[in-house]
C-alpha cells in the first residue's frame, strides 16, 4: 500500500483542517458542552461552503450527486472532521451531509422517487431500525419483531431498541423477521413514521447526547407490499453489505479524536510544571505520549489498509473488522492517557476530552463490539464454518 | 426511570431554592394547578448547575411559575429533549409556554404511552 496521500488528498486534508478550525472550533465556543447539533440556520451556512468544498453528501456515489472520492479519502476527511468536541458522533455537526441510508440505493424507481431522492436533498430524514431488545450484533438470528402478510399489507409488531434519529425522521428501514429462524428469514421495509401503530416511546440516554437513541414500539403497524426494500428474505444481505463498508470511516472517526486530545496531551506537557519542571521532561509522561503515537499509527494504518482494500475491489472483510476493532480500542487508550496528562482539567467539561472518553467507551460497543470484530476475524482465519 | 418527571413540587421561593446544589440536570416550572409552563435545563455551561439556573429563575420568573422540581442527570441534553418531547405528546404538540427559547424543529415526536 502507498501511504503517501496524493496531492489532490492531500489538498482536501488541508481544506477540511481549515473549515474545522476556522467554522467549527469557534462555534463550539458557545455551545453547550455537549451540544450535538447547531441551529437550522447556522447548518444552512456550513453547507454552502461545503458545497462549495464540493464535499456535500459524503456517502453518497457520485451517480447520485456526491463527491467523487474513494474510500481512503473519504477515512482521510473522517479523520478530519471529528477533531473537535462533537466531531465523534457529530463530525462538523453533519454539514457534510449527515447521515445516509446506503441501503436506499437498492431501491425500486418508485421508491427511489418517493423516499431516496427527498433524503438526498436533505429535505426529509432517515432512520436505521435493526437492533432490538433481543441483541445487535447478530441480527440473523436476534431479529424477533414480525411482519406478517395480510392481502396487500405487512402487519408488524415488534419493538426495537438503540435506535438513532428514529423521533426525527420522516421515514426509516426496519428490518422484521417475515421467514423462518436465520438470514433468509428477514426483510427490510421501508416506513413512514407518521403511521398508525409506529411509536417513539422513550429516549435512552446513553454516555454520549449526540445522535441519541430512541426505542420504538410497533402495533399492528401496515407497511404495503411495495414498500419492501429489496427482496422479501433478503433483509440480511442488505444491511450487513452496509455495516462492513461503514466500519471504516466509522473506525476513522475514532483516530480523529485522538489525533486531537494527543496534541492537546503534548502541549499540555509542554507547558505544565509539577516540583519545578515541565511534565514533558517526566519520563512517565514520555512513555504515556509515546505509547500514544504508537497507538495512533497503528490505528491510522490499519484503516487506510482496509479502505484501500475496498477501493481495490478485493474483499476486506477482516481488514475492515481489524480497522473497527483498533482504532475503537486505540483511540480509546489514547484519550485516557491524555486526560490522565491533564490531571483534573482532564476530567472536567472545560475541555472536550470527557466528552470523547464517554463517547469513545461507546465505540468499543456500537456497529459491532470488539469481541463480534474479533469473532470476525476468527471466522475468516478458520473459514466461514466457524460459529 | 420514567420519561415524565412525576416528583413533588417545590414551592418557588428562596427557601425552596436554597435546598438546591449545583449538579446539572433538568427542571420543570408549574402554576398553582401544576401545569407545566417551562422546562429547562442546566448544562455544562450553567454557573452553579441547577441552583443557578433555579435562582435566576426565582428572580425573574416566567408568567404564572410558582413552584418547581428538578431532576440531577448527567444525560441532562437528551433528557431536556425527552421531557419536552413527552409534553408536546401530551399537549397537541405545544410547548409550555414559556419554552419560547426552544426551537421545534430540534425536537422530534415521542409518544410515551
Amino acid at each position: 500500500m502507498d501511504l503517501a496521500l496524493s496531492d489532490e488528498q492531500r489538498m482536501i486534508v488541508d481544506m477540511v483542517r481549515r473549515f474545522v478550525r476556522e467554522e467549527i472550533l469557534p462555534l463550539e465556543e458557545n455551545l453547550d458542552p455537549d451540544a450535538d447539533e447547531l441551529p437550522p440556520e447556522e447548518l444552512a451556512r456550513l453547507v454552502e461552503i461545503v458545497k462549495e468544498m464540493g464535499l456535500y453528501g459524503l456517502d453518497t456515489p457520485p451517480e447520485y450527486g456526491g463527491p467523487e472520492i474513494d474510500l481512503v479519502t473519504r477515512s482521510l476527511i473522517a479523520i478530519e472532521c471529528s477533531q473537535h468536541r462533537a466531531g465523534l458522533y457529530a463530525p462538523c455537526y453533519y454539514a457534510f451531509g449527515g447521515a445516509r441510508q446506503a441501503q436506499m440505493f437498492e431501491a425500486t424507481d418508485a421508491q427511489k422517487d418517493k423516499y431516496l431522492y427527498p433524503m438526498l436533498r436533505g429535505e426529509k430524514k432517515v432512520f436505521f431500525g435493526l437492533s432490538e431488545p433481543s441483541g445487535g450484533s447478530d441480527p440473523a438470528r436476534a431479529i424477533q419483531t414480525r411482519a406478517v402478510r395480510d392481502g396487500d399489507d405487512w402487519v408488524l409488531n415488534g419493538t426495537k431498541l438503540w435506535i438513532s434519529g428514529a423521533d426525527r425522521a420522516d421515514y426509516g428501514l426496519l428490518f422484521a423477521r417475515t421467514g423462518g429462524p436465520g438470514r433468509k428469514g428477514v426483510t427490510c421495509f421501508i416506513v413512514e413514521t407518521d403511521w398508525p401503530g409506529f411509536h417513539v416511546r422513550r429516549v435512552v440516554h446513553t454516555l454520549r447526547s449526540a445522535k441519541y437513541a430512541t426505542e420504538i414500539q410497533l402495533e399492528d403497524l401496515r407497511v404495503p407490499h411495495e414498500n419492501i426494500l429489496g427482496e422479501e428474505g433478503g433483509g440480511f444481505s442488505i444491511a450487513s453489505e452496509r455495516l462492513s463498508r461503514q466500519r471504516i470511516p466509522y473506525a476513522a472517526e475514532c483516530i480523529g479524536v485522538a489525533v486531537k486530545a494527543n496534541e492537546m496531551a503534548v502541549e499540555y506537557a509542554k507547558i505544565r510544571e509539577t516540583f519545578g519542571a515541565p511534565l514533558s521532561s517526566r519520563q512517565g509522561i514520555q512513555w504515556m505520549l509515546v505509547e500514544n503515537e504508537i497507538d495512533l499509527r497503528t490505528a491510522r494504518l490499519f484503516v487506510l489498509d482496509a479502505a484501500d482494500k475496498a477501493d481495490r475491489g478485493e474483499s476486506y472483510r477482516m481488514e475492515s473488522a481489524l480497522a473497527k476493532l483498533i482504532a475503537s480500542e486505540a483511540s480509546g487508550r489514547v484519550v485516557d492517557r491524555s486526560m490522565q496528562i491533564h490531571g483534573g482539567l482532564g476530567v472536567a467539561k472545560d475541555l472536550p476530552l470527557e466528552r470523547w472518553y464517554r463517547e469513545l467507551r461507546i465505540r468499543r460497543i456500537g456497529e459491532g463490539p470488539s469481541e463480534v470484530q474479533k469473532h470476525v476475524i476468527a471466522r475468516e482465519i478458520f473459514g466461514s464454518g466457524l460459529h | 426511570m420514567a420519561v415524565r418527571l412525576d416528583k413533588p413540587w417545590i414551592p418557588l421561593t428562596a427557601d425552596g431554592v436554597k435546598q438546591l446544589a449545583g449538579h446539572l440536570g433538568v427542571y420543570q416550572l408549574a402554576n398553582d394547578a401544576g401545569d407545566i409552563v417551562y422546562i429547562g435545563v442546566a448544562g455544562g455551561r450553567s454557573l452553579f448547575g441547577l441552583k443557578g439556573e433555579l435562582e435566576a429563575k426565582l428572580k425573574a420568573p416566567p408568567a404564572g411559575a410558582t413552584q418547581f422540581r428538578v431532576e440531577v442527570n448527567m444525560a441532562y441534553s437528551t433528557r431536556h429533549k425527552e421531557l419536552l418531547g413527552a409534553y408536546r405528546n401530551d399537549h397537541g404538540g405545544d410547548l409550555p409556554v414559556a419554552n419560547t427559547d426552544v426551537d421545534v424543529r430540534m425536537l422530534g415526536r415521542l409518544s410515551p404511552g
